[in-house]
C-alpha cells in the first residue's frame, strides 16, 4: 500500500466537524437474495467528518456506501440524508442523489462527451443551470483538480489518474454537500494514485464531508477522523485513525491491519 | 563470450523507418507481393478481374440507346459490329421506373417532394449544417404525404395540430393534473383529436378557404418512387418506434416487458411476405365495411413494424455492451431515467449499433421489392409488366441489372453514410 508522502502537510483549519447530522443510519439490513449483505448496520455522519471505510474484500463495505445514494436499495431499517429518508420515493432519490456526490473505482465518465461536458451535464440538465453559468463551474473544479487544460478532450485520451481526477470534479460540479468514494485509487497504476489522493486531500482540507471506501491506510490516517472496520457484512470496530492503527480492538481487525501493513 | 546485458548511458533519439517500407512501392510490397505465394495470388486475381471486364465491357458499350424494340437493338448491333446489350429499353421506360403511373404533368410534385427530402434529412445527417434547418424536417413528414397524394392542405395540418395538442397537454397540464395524468393526456388528447375531430374540422376548413392540389390515387403510384416512399417512412419510424421496444423489453415492469417481448418475436417469426398479404387482404376483412383504408399506407404499417422489431433487437444489442457504471453514474449524478437515456444511453447504445441499424435499414428498402407479390408496381413489379410487351419480349440481363444498379446505389450511400459516422462518433483513441 502506498504511504501519503511525508513531506505533504494536511492543512487542519477547516476541518471541522460540526453537530449537524448528515447521514443517519439505523438498523438497516440488506439482502442478495439470500444472501445477508448487511447485518444491523447502525452510523451517524455529522457534518464535515472524514470517515474511511475498511475491511476485506466481500466485506460489504462498497454496498453500504452504495446505499446512502441508492444504487442499492436495503431491505429494512432506515437511512436519512441530510434530512431526507431514502424510501422508494422517487423524488426523495433524486433529491439525495443531486446531493449526494459518488466517485467510482473505474471512473465510470462518459466516453461519448467531452471532459467539459462531462462537468456541465448534470448541473444543466437537473440543477437547470445556465450553460455559461455551468461552464464556468466547471472549469473552476477543472482548476482545482489540476487539468483545465483537458477540458476539450475526450475520456479515452487521458490516463486514469486524469480520469478520476475528471470524476471528482464531475461531482462536485452539482455542488453536493457529501461526497462518497468507492475504492476511488484501486484501479489506478501507482504513480497515479498520489495525484488522485492529493486531490481527495485539498477536498477534505475544505471541510467537505466524506465516506471513503480504500485500502489506502496512509490517507486514511492523515485524513480521516473516524476508520470504520467492516468485516461480514456488519461494522465490527470504529474508533480514531491513531487509536484504530495502534491499538486494534477486534481479533479480525489485528489480522487484517496486520496483513495489509506487515511488509 | 562477451557479457550482452548492459545499461544504456543515453537515450537514443526517434529514427528514420528502414527504406522501401512506405510509399507506392512499399504499399505494393506490403500488400500485394509480401510472399510468392501471395505474389502468385496477386497476379491470379488481375488476370481474373481482367477477364471480366473483358467480357463485360464490350457488351455493356453497345451503340443501342435510340432501338425502340428489340428486333431494332440487334439490327443494330449487327450493323455496328459491337455490343450486346439493348439500352433502348431502359430509354423508353426511364420515367416509368421512377414514377411509376403518376401523372406525367405531376412528376414535378414527386421531385420537389424527394429534393426537400434530401433538404429534411441533411441536418439530421450532418451536424455540421446550421441547426435552424431541424424546424422544416419536423414539418417535412407533414408535407411529404400531401405533396405526394394531394388534396386539401387542412388534411397535414390537422394531423400536425394533434401533435401540438399532445405537447400543450404535457407542457400545461402537468402543474394542475400531475406528471402521469398528463403523460396519459398527451397521448389521449391528440388521439380523441385524429379519430374524431380531424375528419369534419379539415371540410370545415376546406369550404372556407379552399386550398387544395390535385389528387393522386395510390394506384398510379409506383417504380423506385413508390420504394423509396415506403422504405423512408419505415426506416424514419422503425428507429424511435425500435428504441421503445428495446426499453420495454429492458424494462421492470412485467406487462410493458412482456407486451415487448410477446410483439419482438411474433413479428420476428412471421415472414413479410405474411404480413403483406394480411396488409393486403385479410386487414380489410376486419375493418368496419364502407372503410378505405389506403394500400399503400397499409404495406407502410406492416413493413414498419416488421423493420421496428429488427431494429429493437439490433438496439438492444447496443445496450447490453453499455458496462452497467454508466447506468450507475447518471443515477449517481440524479439523472432521471428519461435523461439518462437520452443523454448518456442511446448516444452510447446506438453509436454501438451502427453497423446493425444500417444493416436494417437497408435490408427495409431491399424488402420493399416484396410489395410487388402483392401487386403494387414497383421497379420488379413494373419488370414484369414491361417483360410482357411483345417489342421488348426476351429482355432480361439488361432490365434486372438496371434495377439492381439503382438498388446498389441507395444501399451502397447508406453504407457509406454509416462509415463516416463511425470515424465521426469515434472518442476513444483521437
Amino acid at each position: 500500500m502506498s504511504e501519503m508522502p511525508a513531506e505533504r502537510t494536511v492543512d487542519r483549519s477547516h476541518m471541522q466537524v460540526s453537530d449537524e447530522i448528515a447521514i443517519q443510519i439505523t438498523h438497516m439490513n440488506k439482502w442478495y437474495g439470500t444472501f445477508h449483505v448487511l447485518r444491523d448496520i447502525n452510523l451517524t455522519v455529522h457534518r464535515g467528518e472524514r470517515i474511511v471505510i475498511a475491511g476485506p474484500s466481500g466485506s460489504g463495505k462498497s454496498t453500504l456506501i452504495r446505499c446512502i445514494n441508492r444504487l442499492e436499495e436495503h431491505q429494512s431499517g432506515e437511512i436519512i440524508v441530510d434530512g431526507t429518508e431514502l424510501s422508494s420515493d422517487l423524488k426523495n432519490i433524486d433529491k439525495i442523489r443531486s446531493e449526494v456526490g459518488m466517485v467510482f473505482q473505474h471512473f465510470n465518465l462518459f466516453p461519448h462527451l467531452t471532459i467539459l461536458e462531462n462537468c456541465t451535464l448534470a448541473p444543466i440538465w437537473v440543477r437547470k443551470v445556465p450553460r455559461k453559468q455551468a461552464t464556468e463551474t466547471a472549469m473552476h473544479f477543472l482548476e482545482k483538480v489540476k487539468i483545465p487544460e483537458q477540458a476539450n478532450k475526450y475520456p479515452g485520451q487521458l490516463s486514469g489518474g486524469q480520469q478520476q481526477r475528471v470524476a471528482i470534479a464531475r461531482s462536485l460540479c452539482m455542488m453536493p454537500r457529501i461526497m462518497l468514494f468507492d475504492e476511488p485509487t484501486s484501479a489506478l497504476d501507482p504513480e497515479m494514485i498520489k495525484e488522485v489522493l492529493d486531490t481527495m486531500v485539498e477536498l477534505a482540507e475544505e471541510g467537505m464531508t466524506m465516506l471513503c471506501v480504500t485500502h489506502e491506510m496512509g490517507f486514511a490516517r492523515q485524513v480521516a477522523n473516524r476508520v470504520i472496520f467492516m468485516d461480514q457484512g456488519q461494522i465490527v470496530e470504529q474508533n480514531e485513525p491513531e487509536a484504530f492503527f495502534n491499538n486494534p480492538q477486534h481479533e479480525r481487525t489485528k489480522l487484517f491491519l496486520s496483513q495489509i501493513l506487515g511488509h | 563470450m562477451t557479457e550482452t546485458h548492459f545499461v544504456r548511458t543515453q537515450m537514443i533519439e526517434e529514427q528514420e523507418p528502414p527504406g522501401a517500407t512506405t510509399g507506392a512501392v512499399g504499399w505494393m510490397r506490403e500488400n500485394l507481393f509480401s510472399s510468392p505465394l501471395n505474389a502468385i495470388l496477386s497476379l491470379l486475381s488481375l488476370a481474373f478481374i481482367y477477364w471480366l471486364l473483358a467480357q463485360a465491357l464490350p457488351w455493356l458499350i453497345s451503340p443501342t440507346w435510340q432501338a425502340n424494340s428489340l428486333t431494332e437493338c440487334r439490327e443494330i448491333i449487327a450493323e455496328a459490329g459491337y455490343g450486346g446489350a439493348c439500352w433502348g429499353l431502359i430509354r423508353e421506360r426511364f420515367l416509368q421506373f421512377i414514377f411509376g403511373f403518376y401523372p406525367p404533368h405531376l412528376y414535378w410534385r414527386v421531385v420537389l417532394d424527394f429534393a426537400l427530402l434530401a433538404v429534411a434529412l441533411a441536418p439530421i445527417l450532418f451536424t455540421g449544417l446550421p441547426r435552424k434547418m431541424l424546424y422544416f424536417s419536423a414539418v417535412y413528414p407533414f408535407l411529404m404525404p400531401w405533396l405526394l397524394w394531394g388534396g386539401t392542405i387542412w388534411t397535414p395540418v390537422m394531423a400536425a395540430v394533434g401533435f401540438v395538442i399532445g405537447y400543450l397537454a404535457q407542457r400545461f397540464l402537468k402543474p394542475v393534473v400531475g406528471d402521469l395524468a398528463a403523460t396519459i393526456l398527451a397521448f389521449v388528447l391528440p388521439v380523441v383529436w385524429w379519430i374524431f375531430l380531424a375528419g369534419p374540422v379539415p371540410n370545415a376548413f376546406a369550404s372556407i378557404l379552399p386550398l387544395a392540389i390535385e389528387t393522386v390515387e395510390s394506384r398510379a403510384f409506383g417504380g423506385y418512387m413508390l420504394s423509396i416512399t415506403i422504405g423512408v417512412v419505415a426506416i424514419a419510424l422503425s428507429l424511435p418506434i425500435g428504441i421503445l421496444l428495446a426499453l420495454g423489453r429492458q424494462s421492470d415492469l412485467l406487462i410493458v416487458r412482456s407486451l415487448s417481448v410477446g410483439f419482438i418475436e411474433f413479428i420476428r417469426g412471421v415472414p413479410l411476405i405474411t404480413l403483406l398479404f394480411v396488409a393486403s387482404t385479410l386487414l380489410n376483412i376486419f375493418m368496419p365495411p364502407g372503410t378505405d383504408f389506403d394500400i399503400i399506407l397499409r404495406v407502410i404499417i406492416m413493413v414498419t413494424l416488421f423493420a421496428s422489431a429488427y431494429m429493437a433487437e439490433v438496439i438492444r444489442g447496443g445496450l447490453a455492451a453499455l458496462p452497467r457504471g454508466q447506468y450507475e453514474a447518471a443515477d449517481a449524478l440524479g439523472l432521471d431515467f428519461w435523461m439518462a437515456q437520452r443523454l448518456i444511453i442511446m448516444p452510447q447504445a446506438l453509436k454501438i449499433s451502427i453497423p446493425g441499424i444500417v444493416s436494417t435499414f437497408i435490408g427495409v428498402f431491399k424488402d420493399t421489392t416484396l410489395v410487388s407479390i402483392i401487386g403494387l408496381l414497383d421497379p420488379l413489379g413494373l419488370s414484369r409488366a414491361i417483360l410482357a410487351d411483345s417489342n421488348w419480349n426476351g429482355i432480361v440481363w439488361e432490365i434486372y441489372g438496371f434495377i439492381a444498379v439503382m438498388f446498389f446505389i441507395f444501399c451502397f450511400s447508406m453504407s457509406r453514410y454509416s462509415m463516416y459516422l463511425e470515424r465521426k462518433l469515434r472518442t476513444e483513441h483521437r
